[in-house]
């Protein structure tokens, strides 16, 4: 197993950064914006990208949590049913510009069952979606507004992900590849 | 690990099919049923009560024995999930002509049943169908044997209330002798780490030396009041009078004289102390009408509580 950084946590400093930047352009500012992450290192990386709107654009964003795992479809299909974790959204979505966040944009499904999840609690006016890689390879019709960097990768090679709030440690985005 | 029947081997935790007793689960399995559980929870409290988890399964509440809370609390859960339920009660089925409850059940699967959950009044009797069923049977109750999702429900509402379960004294009072509820949450609560004290009249519990073959660290009692003292939690049970043959009790007054819960008694046990019922209740006989609605009943929690972790178990069978 061989594994190469593609990312050093300056550089997801600097692309949460960005990311938030072209959130506010994008929106012509958040005061309508909320940002949702998904379980688990969206959560982090959302609660990131409303620090820096905060200073930017001086407006606390309202940041939700999202657990896909009850509209995932491949239950029965993994093994074992995961443990599902709490969604907590304090807030209503109905209305609003709600960015999804996510570490890592693959086939499409996790964003999937979001859309499912997030429309089930309430009518935002439009869905956005922010991921720290896209690594290609999707299933379905589905593409992101917010990038931090495209990285073409192989099925067979994976992404992890480590984010010190989560992970403990430094951040980075590496490539897993089975040897 | 053996399961009280004695037919069905115990299942691996990571492999599951069948919810037949808790005797089978480890305190790190019962522990993530409960996470799942408040995730449950969550689902019911949104304007949108329903996941579509479980799209496209067919769910059969198998009752032989009537039920309210436990049935419609299935129902409820299996709807919330999005899986098709059907409901299955003895009278008015072929059961009435003599279909005996194997071919009863083969029925079931033909017509692409993927889940039973089952009451019945003989002990072990889902056992019995999990050995002829392909897809995964839930017991709802069997006979005096066990009613496992009842205990996790308990266990849920404990740990939702107190934060956790390890180091707590739970008394259950009440006809243990006749209460699949008391077995069961004893499998539960003891596994969780928690310190259970089983007081009846001796009539309604049997020999100790029974009990503590299975369970050595179980405490005994036939006095409420010393057994109420630094409780943490003191669950009633009713008086199974359809169950009850005659000559166990001299009368239901002198039994409540001993054995109900009366405000006095639970402020023997102390203001943070929870009190439960697993329902119905027969209210005067073994518990006031004025303790079952105090600030420290949990009673109609329990109820809600169940329909949240009953949909955590279906999930989780259904991940298999």
């Amino acid at each position: 197993m061989s594994e190469k950084q593609i990312l050093a946590a300056d550089d997801i400093r600097r692309a949460v950064t960005r990311i938030a930047h072209e959130i506010a352009e994008r929106n012509e500012g958040v005061a309508n914006v909320a940002l949702v992450g998904i379980r688990r290192r969206g959560v982090p990386l959302a609660a990131r990208i409303a620090a820096v709107l905060a200073e930017i654009e001086q407006v606390r964003v309202p940041v939700g949590i999202l657990d896909i795992t009850l509209y995932r479809d491949d239950l029965g299909l993994r093994g074992p049913a995961p443990v599902v974790h709490a969604t907590a959204i304090p807030f209503d979505i109905t209305g609003r510009t709600v960015i999804l966040v996510d570490d890592v944009l693959y086939t499409g499904r996790t964003v999937r069952a979001a859309l499912d999840a997030l429309t089930d609690l309430g009518r935002p006016s439009r869905i956005q979606l922010a991921v720290l890689v896209d690594r290609g390879h999707r299933e379905l019709p589905i593409r992101a507004d917010f990038v931090g960097k495209n990285v073409p990768t192989a099925r067979d090679e994976r992404i992890t992900t480590r984010l010190h709030e989560v992970d403990g440690g430094e951040d980075g985005v590496f490539i897993v590849r089975q040897d | 690990m053996s399961t009280g029947a004695g037919v069905v081997p115990a299942q691996a935790y990571d492999r599951r099919r069948h919810v037949l007793d808790l005797d089978d689960f480890s305190a790190e399995e019962i522990g993530e049923i409960l996470e799942t559980s408040v995730s449950m929870k969550e689902v019911l409290g949104r304007a949108i009560k329903q996941v579509p988890t479980l799209r496209g399964k067919t769910i059969v509440n198998l009752f032989f024995e009537d039920s309210t809370r436990t049935r419609i609390s299935f129902e409820l859960a299996g709807k919330a999930l999005s899986a098709n339920v059907v409901n299955f009660t003895a009278r008015g089925s072929s059961v009435e002509k003599g279909e005996s409850l194997i071919d009863t059940v083969r029925t079931l699967q033909a017509l692409g049943a993927d889940m039973l959950v089952m009451r019945h009044s003989e002990s072990g009797a889902p056992y019995l169908v999990a050995q002829h069923f392909h897809g995964s049977v839930i017991n709802a109750g069997d006979g005096r044997h066990a009613h496992p999702t009842q205990a996790l429900l308990d266990l849920f509402t404990v740990y939702q209330r107190l934060g956790r379960i390890e180091g707590l004294k739970v008394v259950i009072v009440g006809d243990i002798l006749h209460s699949r509820v008391a077995r069961s949450n004893l499998w539960g609560f003891t596994r969780m780490g928690a310190q259970v004290v089983l007081c009846a009249p001796q009539t309604l519990i049997g020999p100790e030396s029974f009990w503590k073959a299975t369970w050595p660290e179980l405490t005994i009692s036939s006095n409420l009041d010393e057994s109420l003292t630094g409780a943490d939690v003191v669950m009633a049970l009713r008086l199974q009078k359809e169950r009850m043959e005659g000559g166990l009790l001299p009368s239901l007054r002198e039994y409540s004289r001993f054995f109900a819960l009366t405000a006095e008694r639970v402020a023997l046990a102390g203001p943070q102390c929870l009190v439960m019922h697993p329902g119905p209740m027969n209210e005067g006989v073994e518990i006031m009408p004025d303790v079952a609605t105090s600030a420290q009943s949990v009673i109609e929690e329990q109820v809600a509580n169940g329909v949240a972790v009953r949909m955590a178990l279906l999930y989780r069978l259904a991940g298999e």
